[in-house]
């Protein structure tokens, strides 16, 4: 191959990545962002497009350069060059992919880190999922606690979710948020189950939470309402509510048995 | 009548499976009764009589087939085979083989890609249903528990009787032939690897006559929903004993048979490169296996016998059965996806007329990958809950499996540089298109790893999308180049390309329709695993239905071809792709004991090209010409240039 067909090669590369990278970076695939975490990611998700569209790029060029170069003509029944290897080339394709990647995991950990670090006002609330439900419980300094089958926040304060399940596993998601975490059903502080999430709501609006861990035939509309409001008007809510006796549980009213007669998790026959 | 009950077939099966049936249930009955417990159990999570009974039933077939005939009279002292009955149970005589116990590779490789293929136009035809019920938004055809059965079975069945058997089964017909062994190293447990199969199939599929319907807790069955869950989730634990002691008897049987039966002259460096693939997924088989084996007895137990293992409150613990899990199902994904590139290797080479690039590199990172492999599993569980600092290594791994990965893409393309392609086989578009669907896979697969990306996608339409560039763009796509490949070698004729054709354009691009825009609805807040979504996903699943109708319809383009061309296509002689590799030496279909003489292995399987260079020799009459055997070794020989 000569220097010319090389380097018109890598201008088709180029040209290819600038045309899947570019839209695909333009277009928010994610949706709206409504966290500060949001940022971080979709940014991450948007080097990777680029480094993506570029590694598919290579394997679209070089493919669909050998099929129109090296195509047989009718009749021709003669082998190919009998070419067994490369070492030069073959280090090449070990080792850059191994840069890219570990780049990638570098970089994916640095975000991880950011989007975790805990806040210091950050404001607790226990969620707890059974089927098909959501509970939101507001601990208040004094003992009492508030509950809420919709999930009120102020903006722009870290919220530290602490996610329990009364049955079997669910999955916390608020899309734009970009946030998500099972609630596994660990009974109390049980099994070392790393049930802390924390997410700073940056935008105003009302969203939705989504089951995303298939729980049962209610799985699909295991949604309950979002509310992100200002904090003086969520303190006002807050205010307004009934208080709750604080009592064993995070969820108020939860029954421990069975929520409903299909799956509870534990089986149910006797001998 | 009373004599074909005697004799081994199906029908002495169905009685054999009738009467271990009534033992089981039986067995359970009397000892209920004897323990002062009602005779039957009826709650959801019970009837233990009638899954023992499943597990007699499932036995008694196998015996009534004659899977166990020889070993039993062998046990018993008897002279092990009538001499009448020798031939019959070894190769095909008429169709009717194909129909009982029979201890021919090339029989059982055909009893099985038959048998899967069965299984994947019922997990093809459910996949349609959901996607018709998915058209629209709101609940049309199937109700949301009859939704969640779909999807569940039409993984179970797509994964584990239909992808990983597949490739046993291809593997089966050719590889034997490949190293120039006249069978399998155990022919009698082969030819049980695979009557175990249907078994596993006909537990998926009968789950829905179960009362409460059937399994719905999806493929992967998480505790403790599965453990609750109603009968049918049973018959998934059953079926995947089958399925799973069916893989890893094929796999000792096949690394028995690489290791001990090659031809004389045939050493490592000169095995095909699906030999080696079949060489690595066999290892991984054999090791992760019994993990998902384990682990399902456990919900089994669970369910029966209050065994507890994954009951939170009775001291258990929910998320080892996800760990326990995907230290097999991680494996698993590669199980579904080696012996698809020891395929792509063989078409590639062939149809390009060239050696493999680098062949020495290939090999290895078929290795590395199968060693990574065990390292990744958690990377399924980054928003479990699981213990958070265990993330970043299983990133970390994650990302590196991409290099092996991306070295086999590379040295494919590689392959092609100065080939003289030729693309009229419908094999080499297979081949192909997979590089192009696979990577597209393995790019969502990387993203994926990532952890704060996982966490936004993980569980939703995302997952189905990557699910399906690497199962259906990556396995799927491998397994169509494998069956045009040798087809002319199984059926001895050829079948018809345009069909061909028509089938891969169709088939590329409704799966692309299909599976690329699940990626952005996944992204903008589509979960994974509902029957029901919000209206604004509305426009785009219909896309997408459309798409997969296509998609379903090109499939039965396939089926009329196969079917037709095994019957009537004009004949293929013994190599119409002029290949090298050893079973291209032999008649097409190859004689039942395989060679008439064994054959001797001078040089390596893809010397395309090299003046003179042969792969291997039939008969010892002919003279070693140009036996030379020229450089094998990635490291040697000349760029692309
Ligand atoms: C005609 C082509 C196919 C179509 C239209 C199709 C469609 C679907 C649909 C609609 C789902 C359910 C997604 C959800 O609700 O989460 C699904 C899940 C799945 N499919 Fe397919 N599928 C096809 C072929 C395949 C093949 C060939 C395989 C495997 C080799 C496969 C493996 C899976 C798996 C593993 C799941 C995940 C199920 C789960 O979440 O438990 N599919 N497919
Ligand atoms: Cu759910
Ligand atoms: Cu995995």
């Amino acid at each position: 191959m000569t220097r010319a067909t090389l380097a018109r090669l890598f201008a088709a590369i180029v040209v290819l990545t600038v045309v899947i990278a570019v839209p695909m970076t333009q277009i928010h695939w994610d949706g709206t962002q409504a966290s500060s975490q949001a940022d971080q990611i979709d940014t991450l998700l948007n080097v990777m497009i680029v480094l993506s569209s570029f590694v598919f790029a290579v394997v679209l060029v070089m493919l669909g350069y050998c099929i129109w170069k090296y195509r047989a003509k009718p009749g021709d029944e003669s082998d190919g060059e009998p070419i067994h290897g490369n070492t030069k080339l073959e280090v090449a394709w070990t080792v850059i992919p191994t840069v890219i990647v570990l780049f990638g995991a570098i970089y994916s950990w640095i975000v991880l880190g950011d989007i975790e670090t805990k806040a210091a006002d950050a404001l607790p609330v226990n969620v707890t999922a059974q089927q098909y439900k959501w509970t939101f419980n507001y601990p208040l300094p004094n003992g009492q606690s508030v509950s809420s089958n919709k999930l009120v926040v102020p903006s722009g304060r870290q919220l530290d979710l602490h996610l329990t399940s009364l049955d079997v596993i669910h999955s916390f998601w608020v899309p734009e948020w970009r946030i998500k975490r099972d609630l596994v059903p660990a009974g109390e502080g049980g099994n070392d189950i790393d049930n802390t999430v924390r997410v700073t709501p940056d935008r105003l609006g009302t969203y939705n939470v989504v089951c995303t861990e298939l729980c049962g035939f209610g799985h699909a509309t295991m949604r309950a309402l979002v509310q992100v409001v200002p904090s003086d008007q969520f303190a006002s809510w807050l205010a307004k509510q009934p208080r709750v006796k604080p009592q064993a549980g995070t969820a108020t009213g939860s029954s421990t048995g069975s929520p409903s007669e299909y799956s509870n998790g534990s089986p149910t026959g006797g001998p | 009548m009373v004599a074909a009950l005697k004799r081994p077939g199906l029908g002495r099966a169905a009685l054999g499976g009738l009467l271990g049936f009534g033992f089981g249930y039986g067995l359970v009955v009397v000892l209920r009764l004897i323990s002062g417990l009602p005779a039957t159990q009826t709650a959801q999570t019970g009837y233990p009589q009638l899954i023992v009974g499943m597990i007699t039933a499932a036995f008694g077939f196998l015996i009534g087939l004659g899977a166990f005939d020889y070993w039993f009279r062998w046990a018993a002292g008897a002279p092990t085979y009538p001499a009448e009955l020798e031939h019959k149970a070894h190769g095909a005589h008429s169709w009717r083989d194909y129909f009982k116990f029979n201890t021919d590779h090339k029989v059982i490789g055909i009893q099985y890609i038959c048998t899967t293929f069965v299984f994947f136009f019922i997990g093809g035809a459910m996949a349609m249903i959901m996607r018709t019920e998915l058209a629209q938004p709101g609940t049309q055809i199937v109700e949301p528990g009859t939704f969640n059965s779909l999807f569940s079975a039409h993984a179970a069945i797509m994964i584990f009787v239909f992808v990983i058997p597949v490739f046993a089964g291809i593997a089966n017909y050719v590889l034997p032939l490949m190293i120039g062994a006249p069978d399998m190293a155990f022919p009698r447990l082969n030819a049980l690897s695979f009557w175990m199969l249907p078994i596993a199939g006909l537990l998926f599929v009968g789950s829905f006559l179960a009362p409460g319907g059937g399994f719905d807790a999806g493929w992967t069955g998480y505790a403790p929903l599965s453990t609750g869950a109603p009968l049918g989730q049973s018959f998934f634990n059953l079926g995947v004993q089958f399925a799973g002691a069916s893989s890893v008897a094929t796999a000792l049987n096949f690394l028995v048979t690489i290791i001990t039966m090659r031809a004389p002259g045939m050493n490592f460096w000169r095995l095909p490169l699906l030999v080696w693939a079949n060489l690595s997924t066999s290892l991984l088989v054999v090791a992760a296996t019994p993990f998902i084996a384990g682990v399902q007895f456990m919900v089994l137990f669970d369910r029966l016998l209050h065994t507890n293992f994954f009951q939170e409150l009775n001291g258990g613990d929910v998320l080892s059965y996800q760990h326990i899990f995907w230290f097999y199902s991680h494996p698993a994904v590669y199980i579904m996806m080696l012996p698809g590139f020891g395929i792509v290797s063989e078409v590639i080479s062939t149809h390009a007329r060239k050696p493999i690039f680098g062949y020495r590199l290939m090999a290895l990172a078929l290795i590395g990958i199968i060693v990574l492999s065990y390292t990744v599993w958690a990377h399924h569980m980054f928003v479990s809950g699981m213990f958070a600092w265990l993330r970043i290594p299983m990133m970390i791994t994650t990302l590196l499996i991409a290099v092996p990965t991306g070295i086999k893409i590379f040295s494919w393309l590689a392959t092609l540089f100065g080939s003289k392609l030729h693309l009229r086989s419908t094999a080499m578009l297979f081949a192909l298109g997979f590089i192009v669907t696979f990577t597209i896979g393995g790019i969502s697969g990387v993203m994926l790893g990532m952890v704060p990306i996982d966490i936004h996608v993980s569980d939703t339409y995302f997952i189905v999308a990557h699910i399906h560039f690497v199962l259906f763009g990556g396995s799927v796509f491998t397994i169509f180049a494998g069956i045009y490949h040798w087809f002319p070698k199984m059926t001895g004729r050829m079948y018809d390309e345009r069909l061909g054709r028509v089938h891969f354009w169709l088939t590329l691009v409704g799966m692309l329709g299909t599976f690329v825009p699940m990626h952005w609805i996944g992204m903008e807040g589509m979960p994974r695993r509902v029957a029901d979504y919000s209206a604004q996903f509305g426009d785009w699943n219909l896309l997408i239905s459309c798409f997969s109708f296509l998609l379903g319809a090109a499939q039965l383009i396939f089926l009329y071809n196969m079917i037709v061309s095994w019957k009537w296509g004009p004949l293929a002689g013994d190599n119409p792709w002029r290949a090298r590799t050893i079973e291209w030496l032999v008649s097409s279909p190859p004689p039942i004991f395989n060679f008439d003489q064994i054959p001797r292995v001078v040089g390596g399987p893809y010397e395309y090209g090299v003046p003179g260079a042969r792969h291997a020799i039939l008969g010892p009459a002919e003279a070693e010409v140009g036996a030379a055997e020229p450089a094998v070794a990635g490291s040697a020989g000349t760029g692309p240039t």
